[in-house]
């Protein structure tokens, strides 16, 4: 490793810009003659749109469905047996299906003036009743989202493998387990300009988005243009977390506005907005079986899992990625013979979900965790030791689990000991004994996952969503005077990759870091790709950024072997040179030859040159695991039902970690994410289907005082079929928090005969369960 | 979220500020901003006139005198906490306003507007109860003086009347022996809290005050120091809790839990007023 290469521990090129205000996000774009726009957006869950009506005086400045009649409805199908389809229309037709859904597209010089006019819109909507509640929704709905439908379900599916061996086991616990209902709240929420550019002919959309190119065709598709008529531009981004993977109603509503007005027209969300109107995530109810042997070697899992999708099928994910997945994934990283699992991807009237940090691996790593657990005590034995029977062995590994998962790589034993050494188990249990001079229980609880990552077209061609992964390409080229440029379809927006794609380039060919340009976000500047999702990035544009550079590597080593007069077997390419025998010639001086003399050029020279664009996937393409055991030490105190983390312990292995720092970041980043869902982050839902914690000072987002500084422990299991070893590893930070927390607070409340099984663990809801377990009201 | 559109003015006197607010539709005080300016974003309140009364000096002027300390109602969070006025209270004033929201906050929000504003979960509403404070509002006709626990009618909702601003506080110097808690429970440092216990008594001026804030109405204070400890003497173990309960339900709490949190608060700050 160089100091600039795989595996160093650089400073992020990005930061210099972003921490002096010097980015450019989408709001920071100026246009000249570019008007904002307001919508109006239904004020009720459920109702049929009767009529929408403005003053005369704005009626050329307020747009409604009927004047986009022309414009296709967004539906996101998926090929799976059963799904049924959702027509959402960029303004509301007919029918109103969540509170925050678009009406009316209101359009003035300033966001301001929009707002005004969006106030004096009337909307006449007869309201219907609110389905709010998910397993309601399913079993006895007081109505339909879609009448057509017949029922709430988007799709249901049903695995089981061997499952009568588990029903006669000795220990069987049942638990009905839930995640509430998030949002996502990056610091910059969405948003998009949309301006029609008469030298280029074409559509431009600067978006805050994470998949530019996936946009794009959508977005063509809904407007009835050529792909050629469409530009995407993602600048810079404030964290996406899956909140940005989507192709909004609102982007193409301002798209035909821009193309109808003649002028840029810009649409911002504000908070108020995101909290309404874009809680979409993480909502699922899980009804859950463990059968275990008397000294808790789990024998089987018998699940019915529910996820509340929303009122429509989101582009590209659709409405049944997240439920789909939960039956191949709640196995986590664990070794047992019988298994069933059915689940619904149900309609409610909420906004569309999306795939949060961590899908649906945070509630399945909540559901079993919790599980174990308590199978744990009703065993008597430790936590950890329930877990560690059935953990795969890293010899057992490449490992095929009962969902038929290729666990690629890995030694998930030795994480989960590493974090039980390093939060001290043994030291807890006499704490606990002894008691705590304020009064508050002390507890200790663990969990651990496996994260399934880039996996590509092998997996996803049978989900039939939208969207497949295929071949990731990246184009590297040479400029003149030894540069080099790495054009990217995935994009970066807290990743880190114009750093890290810089270090994987200056692994190959050596070029100093700062003479490396990523370009990343313009669908006019970089090949086609499905984008950044999924902890895909560094698998697989990382990995077609270094074949590419191999190939300008190749191609750079004849001519510098004929240039030294050497053979090409005895030259290397380093450090920005190709290195021979006796001598040395910089990349440079091939470059400005091939672009700028190449009458020097030796005879049969490579005539692709110093630019090659070439597609990369793994093989297998089944993707990578990488995993963590999160260990957690809390305090509770009982009286007032409050929750401190007195320490907390990662043990993690992503494979190669190209940039330990950024991957400490992420992983940072993630548990915090990962405590607000153990511990604040809700969206509750009245009877009336109306978001109730509409501002922040409702809806809780840990601080730095409610974060604590983890201990991160790095183990290093290279992937078999990556370039260099890596791993996707983006998630993870946000899996398991909530399932090792859970677990620490029922650890500390087991005296107590309380056992929490929601996110988030609010103080109510813990005085609520003691009191529960006490008999008193 | 963007304000209906409004008029601005910053006078520099009262009586200026109270003309144009007078000769305005719907004019509203500004003072630090930081309940107003969300509630104008929110168009939860839509003004014709914004009157700016950050320039107006006697506003922000705190003096001490024998029995009171002035607070003019522009004196900051971050004035209080860092000791730029005097104190009477023996260090009770920076104690509390150090637990005021985020210092970002404090630096620009002012006692006279969390007085004003009146939401229950504030801590200037219980501690200036507890402390028997007293508003002091001024208008054309002259001025006059409240208790805040009586200016304070319910959530949002003072008795401050058109034509009226609230200029300051007039705050009792305690005695040197006189003892204070204060325990707020919030869901994170520096968020809104969601029970609020209060123990104030200083034997020398016989005053003895429990309040129990954050609640769905007007801080619920209690006097009576026999009822609240049960005839004994005043600590911690000693707290009446079925009286304190059922003090709370005579103000229309009505949650069990509510209940156990509020009282849970109170004998907190008790044991801080009365350590054991």
């Amino acid at each position: 490793m160089t100091s600039q290469g795989v595996g160093a521990r650089l400073l992020r090129k990005e930061d210099d810009r972003l921490m002096r205000g010097r980015g450019q996000f989408v709001a920071d774009l100026r246009f000249a003659g570019m008007q904002d726009v307001a919508f109006v957006r239904s004020p009720v869950a459920h109702g049929r749109l009767k009529a929408i009506d403005a003053p005369e005086s704005y009626r050329k400045s307020v747009f409604s469905a009927a004047d986009l009649a022309a414009v296709k409805p967004i539906r996101a199908v998926s090929g799976l047996q059963g799904f049924k389809p959702s027509d959402q229309h960029c303004l509301a037709i007919g029918k109103v299906r969540f509170v925050g859904e678009p009406v009316a597209m209101c359009i003035a010089t300033t966001r301001a003036a929009a707002e005004d006019i969006a106030s004096t819109v009337v909307v006449n909507i007869e309201e219907l009743p609110a389905i709010h509640d998910m397993l309601a929704a399913r079993v006895s709905p007081p109505a339909l989202v879609h009448e057509h439908w017949g029922d709430n379900v988007f799709l249901e599916t049903f695995v089981s493998t061997n499952f009568e061996k588990a029903l006669n086991a000795p220990i069987k616990i049942t638990r009905q387990i839930r995640t509430s209902r998030q949002c996502m709240a990056p610091i910059e929420g969405r948003g998009a300009v949309a301006l029609w550019d008469t030298r280029l002919e074409q559509l431009t959309l600067y978006s805050a988005c994470q998949m530019p190119h996936i946009v794009r065709t959508g977005l063509a598709e809904c407007l009835g243009l050529d792909e050629g008529q469409v530009r995407v531009v993602a600048p810079d981004v404030g964290g996406g977390f899956g909140y940005k993977g989507i192709l909004l109603t609102e982007e193409v509503c301002i798209s035909w506005l821009a193309m109808r007005r003649g002028h840029p027209v810009r649409w911002i969300e504000d908070r108020h907005e995101h909290l309404t109107a874009g809680a979409n995530c993480r909502e699922h109810h899980y009804s859950i079986t463990g059968y275990a042997d008397y000294d808790g070697t789990l024998l089987g899992i018998d699940c019915e899992a529910v996820v509340d999708s929303g009122a429509y099928s989101s582009y590209p994910f659709s409405a049944c990625l997240e439920a789909a997945q939960v039956a191949s994934i709640l196995p986590g990283p664990y070794d047992f013979p019988s298994y069933r699992c059915r689940t619904w991807s149900v309609a409610t009237n909420k906004c569309p979900i999306l795939p949060y940090r961590g899908v649906a691996r945070t509630g399945v790593c909540f559901a079993l965790e919790l599980v174990l657990d308590a199978i744990a005590r009703e065993a008597g034995v430790e936590p950890h030791v329930v877990r560690s029977k059935i953990l795969v062995k890293p010899e057992q590994m490449p490992f095929t689990n009962i969902t038929k998962k290729w666990f690629d790589s890995g030694n998930y034993p030795e994480a989960l000991r590493r974090a039980v050494v390093a939060i001290d188990v043994d030291s807890v249990r006499a704490r606990q004994k002894k008691g705590e001079a304020d009064g508050r229980l002390i507890g200790v609880g663990l969990a651990i996952y496996c994260e399934q990552s880039s996996h590509g077209t092998s997996v996803y061609h049978g989900w039939g969503i939208p969207m497949v992964p295929g071949f990731e390409q990246a184009t590297a080229r040479l400029t003149p005077d030894g540069g080099l440029e790495l054009r990217v379809g995935v994009h970066s927006h807290g990743q880190g990759l114009e750093t890290t794609l810089a270090q994987v380039a200056h692994e190959i060919l050596g070029i100093d870091v700062a003479k490396i340009k990523v370009v990343h976000g313009d669908t006019a500047m970089t090949p086609y790709s499905t984008g950044t999702w999924g902890s895909r990035c560094m698998v697989m544009a990382g990995g077609a950024v270094s074949v590419a550079c191999k190939e300008i590597a190749e191609r750079a080593a004849k001519i510098g072997a004929q240039f030294l007069q050497a053979e090409v077997k005895n030259v290397v390419v380093k450090s920005g040179e190709v290195v021979g025998p006796k001598g040395s010639v910089p990349l440079s001086e091939i470059a400005r030859t091939w672009y700028l003399k190449p009458q020097n050029l030796p005879p049969g020279v490579d005539m692709g040159g110093m630019e090659a664009t070439i597609g990369y996937r793994p093989a297998p393409d089944s993707g990578t695991f990488s995993y963590a055991a999160h260990a957690a030490l809390v305090a509770v105190d009982a009286e007032v039902g409050d929750v401190e983390i007195l320490d907390y312990v990662i043990v993690e292995d992503g494979g190669k970690l190209v940039n330990p720092m950024i991957v400490d970041g992420q992983i940072f980043g993630g548990l915090a994410q990962g405590i607000g869902t153990a511990l604040y982050e809700e969206m509750p839902f009245d009877g009336a289907g109306q978001p109730l914690a509409s501002t922040f000072a409702d809806y809780m987002l840990p601080g730095p005082i409610e974060v604590p500084a983890a201990r991160v422990d790095h183990m290093e299991t290279l992937a078999p079929h990556t370039e260099f070893g890596v791993k996707g590893i983006g998630e993870g930070g946000a899996i398991a928090p909530p399932a090792a927390i859970t677990n620490a607070v029922n650890d500390a409340l087991r005296p107590l005969g309380a056992e929490m099984l929601i996110s988030p663990i609010t103080p109510r809801r813990i005085l609520e369960t003691i009191a529960a377990a006490r008999g008193t009201p | 979220m963007k304000p209906v559109p409004f008029d601005y003015a910053r006078p520099a006197d009262v009586a200026s500020a109270l003309r144009l607010a007078g000769n305005s539709g719907t004019a509203k005080f500004i003072a630090g901003g930081q309940s107003l300016g969300p509630m104008l974003n929110l168009r939860l309140v839509q003004p014709e006139l914004l009157v700016d009364i950050t320039a107006i000096d006697d506003l922000k002027r705190a003096e001490a005198g024998k029995d009171t300390l002035f607070i003019g109602s522009c004196i900051t969070h971050a004035d209080i906490e860092d000791q730029r006025i005097p104190d009477v209270t023996n260090g009770v004033l920076p104690s509390v306003a150090a637990g005021i929201a985020y210092r970002a906050v404090r630096n620009r929000g002012t006692i006279g507007g969390s007085i004003v504003h009146a939401d229950p979960a504030a801590d200037w509403v219980s501690t200036l109860s507890a402390l028997g404070a007293r508003a002091v509002i001024q208008s054309v006709g002259g001025m006059r003086r409240l208790r805040v626990d009586e200016f304070i009618v319910g959530v949002f909702q003072t008795q401050l009347d058109d034509g009226e601003m609230l200029v300051g506080i007039e705050v009792p110097r305690n005695s040197p022996a006189s003892r204070w808690g204060y325990y707020k429970l919030s869901r994170k440092t520096g968020e809104f809290a969601h029970a609020i216990g209060v123990y104030h008594d200083d034997r020398e001026r016989n005053i003895c005050r429990a309040v129990i804030g954050a609640t769905t109405g007007v801080p619920i204070v209690i006097a009576d120091k026999m009822r609240l400890f049960g005839g004994k003497e005043p600590a911690a173990d000693a707290l009446d809790e079925p009286y304190v309960r059922q003090t709370m339900a005579a103000a229309g709490l009505a949650d069990t839990i509510d209940h156990t949190l509020r009282v849970v608060a109170l004998r907190r700050a008790v044991a801080q007023a009365i350590p054991a």
